[in-house]
């Protein structure tokens, strides 16, 4: 019983933990790009990675300020957007798809090759760059806190704090934005973008918006990620957590301004229940471990969030608080 | 990376040794990795495999291991498979030295002393370069010829595989992102085949050929069979294949593990020298293997009815459909015959670059690069396109990094589609 409490505790903590904080900012950035544009962005992690890269380049290996840090991880962000968008938003949504995800790969296999060490470090990543943040918090970082059953690190706190004041800011900018006349227009993109072209709009130039200011939302999830993690490491950033992010977006509900918020914490709830729960059931010797042993878990995840993305676009594509009238996965 | 149980129980595989000969450098390199096994009852062991791809497994190389205060901890030569295995004295940082002396006339390494920290019951790798020599030495241009059979080759894999993503595009406009692991599921069914039940591997080809065919008749029937009748939406459906690809993508990682493995036919061959250009038997005969298998199924294509039916269905389904063509039994025909070819070209990737759980998403993207380069949905076009792709990334060897090759590969896709989105042979009407 008390083993089956632990793993509630450390479920809850995982409803606000820094990967909760991580996707939940991703899955605002695609909510853009894909329920209110309509974009189908398959790179969302490679817009993380250089977020978090270029704090992490930034601060270490050249000495700057953590602010230049940041400034350097969005400026990043925005060119990839412009590099991506600029060949590819004017094709099909599934040539962005194609070219989106590749170039998350290219980053991603560029960053932790050889010839890269001595600017990224490579395999072994880099760490060293989060004094100047932990030095910002008003607390003790070095001690140990309780909240809900779990025991919390002063630096795990102050990552997930101000993650958690990034997401209401980008949620609240996202709301605005919706309620605009420029919001607006997205949604009509979304819908039927011969109808927005027809009424004068250039499509392409809000396309290229939407894919910028969500691209620098995953780029400041980036940067929580490697500050909250302590280090910044190119496996950090498979391309498999673009697909966590969708699954937490369509899980919450495309085209609400909660929706990736909420879907990202009940993701992360439900992930780590599978996690800590298997793991006892294995430490039990209640699944044999021809069936499934310990280092399995982790890859369990995927295979729980590929099925359950499976499961929810046939069944449910509106996720829990989205709308069906107003998501494009039904979209003929 | 995870290793499941059963392959740690059997010593030989629990420090398989991976002899990588990276013959597209032309400067035959041989890659020795030294495997550090994970935790047994003995505890550390260190392996390592010495050998070059003209040479063969080198003997009786003078290898020395020291710990981290410099003391040596163990010694010795390699046998006559190449290889070294020592226990060693609990974890932490190791320096293994060969004696470069000791290394036949002609091959030379980069480097003669690695170091690896060994954490307690877990994995390292270090790695000799060993160059010996053998063709292009003067690297530069001389290094063409062989790159561009070894493009060829690639790209005929890529082709095998690529033939059905394009199909299934071209039959039902889905872009598949789970085709990547057909490819891995054939590679796999014919490891086990060949490895753990020691069926041949040509016999095991033809099964995981069957089985790969029965998987794309089954990812019809169960899956987008339904969901075509039910309507839904491309997107929705591409969203569901990543689905699909991520389940079964880790559920092989669970399965396999983590590492990569090769098959126990055809290992250690020695290149023979053609002209300009050396090849191992393995690797001529996939080049075989590949193009009799792409010219059947070209003929299938223009001679036989189904195959007429399937690039009917690909120009324009209402139409064929109006003309009496069965359009689900074509589709799942295009299913059933994607699903195989995908697992041959899986068994003919595995042979020369080894088997591993995401050998099909490193693949996914190069076949989306050769069939968007040859034009979507078109059965030639993914032909010609993934040659042209396969023998791109191998000769941005010449000016890239080895293990940034793909990387080329997939920035040609990105200035396809700046340049002409439509592909080689595809039509303007398909850009939208």
């Amino acid at each position: 019983m008390s083993e089956f409490l632990d793993i509630l505790a450390l479920s809850v903590k995982s409803l606000v933990s820094q990967s909760a904080v991580f996707f939940a900012l991703m899955g605002v950035g695609l909510n853009l790009h894909f329920g209110y544009t309509g974009l189908l962005n398959f790179g969302q992690i490679g817009f993380a990675l250089l977020g978090g890269y270029g704090v992490a380049i930034s601060v270490s290996m050249w000495g700057l300020p953590l602010m230049v840090g940041v400034l350097v991880g969005v400026i990043a962000a925005l060119v990839l957007a412009l590099l991506l968008g600029l060949p590819t938003l004017r094709l099909r949504a599934d040539y962005l798809a194609i070219v989106t995800i590749a170039a998350a790969e290219i980053l991603r296999l560029v960053f932790r090759s050889t010839p890269a060490t001595p600017i990224t470090g490579a395999t072994r990543g880099l760490s060293n760059f989060g004094q100047d943040f932990y030095a910002l918090a008003p607390f003790e970082t070095q001690g140990t806190y309780d909240f809900l059953g779990s025991t919390w690190t002063g630096r795990e706190i102050w990552a997930v704090l101000v993650g958690w004041f990034l997401v209401t800011v980008f949620s609240l900018l996202i709301w605005q934005l919706m309620r605009s006349p420029w919001g607006r227009v997205l949604k009509s993109i979304r819908e039927d973008e011969d109808a927005v072209r027809s009424l004068g709009k250039n499509v392409y130039s809000y396309k290229m918006q939407s894919l910028i200011l969500g691209g620098v939302i995953a780029s400041f999830g980036g940067m929580i990620l490697v500050l909250a993690t302590g280090s910044a490491n190119p496996d950090q950033f498979q391309n498999a957590n673009t697909f966590l992010a969708y699954a937490a977006l369509i899980l919450g509900g495309t085209a609400r301004v909660l929706g990736p918020v909420i879907g990202s914490m009940i993701l992360w709830f439900i992930i780590a229940f599978t996690d800590a729960g298997l793991a006892a059931l294995i430490r039990n010797d209640l699944i044999p471990d021809e069936i499934l042993s310990a280092p399995d878990v982790a890859n369990i995840r995927f295979i729980l969030v590929g099925v359950g993305l499976m499961l929810l676009l046939i069944f449910r594509p509106q996720g829990i608080f989205g709308d069906r009238r107003e998501i494009v996965l039904d979209a003929h | 990376m995870p290793i499941p149980r059963h392959l740690r129980a059997c010593g030989q595989w629990a420090a398989r040794v991976l002899v990588v000969a990276v013959a597209g450098f032309g400067v035959s390199l041989g890659l020795a990795i030294a495997t550090l096994s994970p935790a047994s009852a003995e505890g550390e062991i260190i392996r390592l495999t010495l050998a070059t791809n003209l040479s063969g497994p080198i003997e009786g190389v003078e290898i020395t291991v020291t710990d981290d205060a410099g003391d040596e901890v163990a010694q010795g030569q390699t046998d006559d498979e190449g290889r070294f295995e020592e226990d060693l004295p609990g974890p932490g940082e190791y320096t293994v030295t060969i004696n470069a002396d000791d290394l036949p006339e002609g091959v030379t390494a980069a480097a003669t002393e690695r170091t690896v920290t060994v954490p307690e019951g877990g994995v390292g790798r270090v790695a000799f370069a060993l160059s010996d020599g053998s063709i292009g030495q003067s690297g530069g241009l001389s290094r063409i010829p062989q790159l561009l059979v070894e493009g060829l080759r690639f790209g005929l894999l890529i082709a095998i595989c690529a033939v059905g993503l394009s199909l299934i595009f071209g039959t039902t406009g889905l872009t598949n992102f789970a085709h990547g692991e057909l490819v891995a599921i054939g590679a796999i069914v014919g490891w086990f085949l060949n490895v753990d039940a020691g069926i041949p591997l040509i016999a095991s080809t033809v099964i995981a050929m069957a089985v790969g065919g029965f998987v794309g008749w089954l990812n019809d029937v169960a899956l987008w069979g339904p969901l075509r009748r039910r309507g839904s939406g491309l997107v929705a459906m591409l969203v569901i294949s990543i689905g699909l690809s991520l389940a079964l993508r880790y559920l092989l990682n669970i399965i396999f593990g983590g590492r990569s493995q090769p098959y126990s036919d055809y290992r250690g061959q020695r290149a023979n020298e053609y002209g300009p250009v050396a090849l191992t038997d393995k690797d001529l005969y996939s080049i075989l293997i590949s193009l009799v298998v792409l010219v059947l199924v070209a003929l299938m294509l223009q001679r036989t009815k189904i195959g007429k039916a399937m690039r009917a269905v690909a120009d324009n389904r209402d139409l064929a459909a109006s003309s009496g063509i069965n359009v689900d039994r074509v589709i799942r025909f295009v299913w059933i015959v994607g699903g195989a070819l995908a697992a041959l070209g899986g068994v003919l990737f595995g042979l020369s670059d080894e088997v591993s759980w995401d050998m099909g998403f490193k693949l996914l993207l190069l076949m989306f690069a050769g069939i968007t380069l040859g034009g979507l949905g078109t059965a030639y076009g993914a032909l010609l396109g993934s040659i042209i792709v396969g023998v791109f990334v191998q000769l941005s060897t010449l000016v890239i990094a080895d293990e940034l090759k793909y990387v080329g590969g997939l920035l040609l896709l990105i200035v396809i589609l700046v340049v002409r989105p439509q592909g080689i042979l595809g039509s303007r009407a398909r850009v939208g």
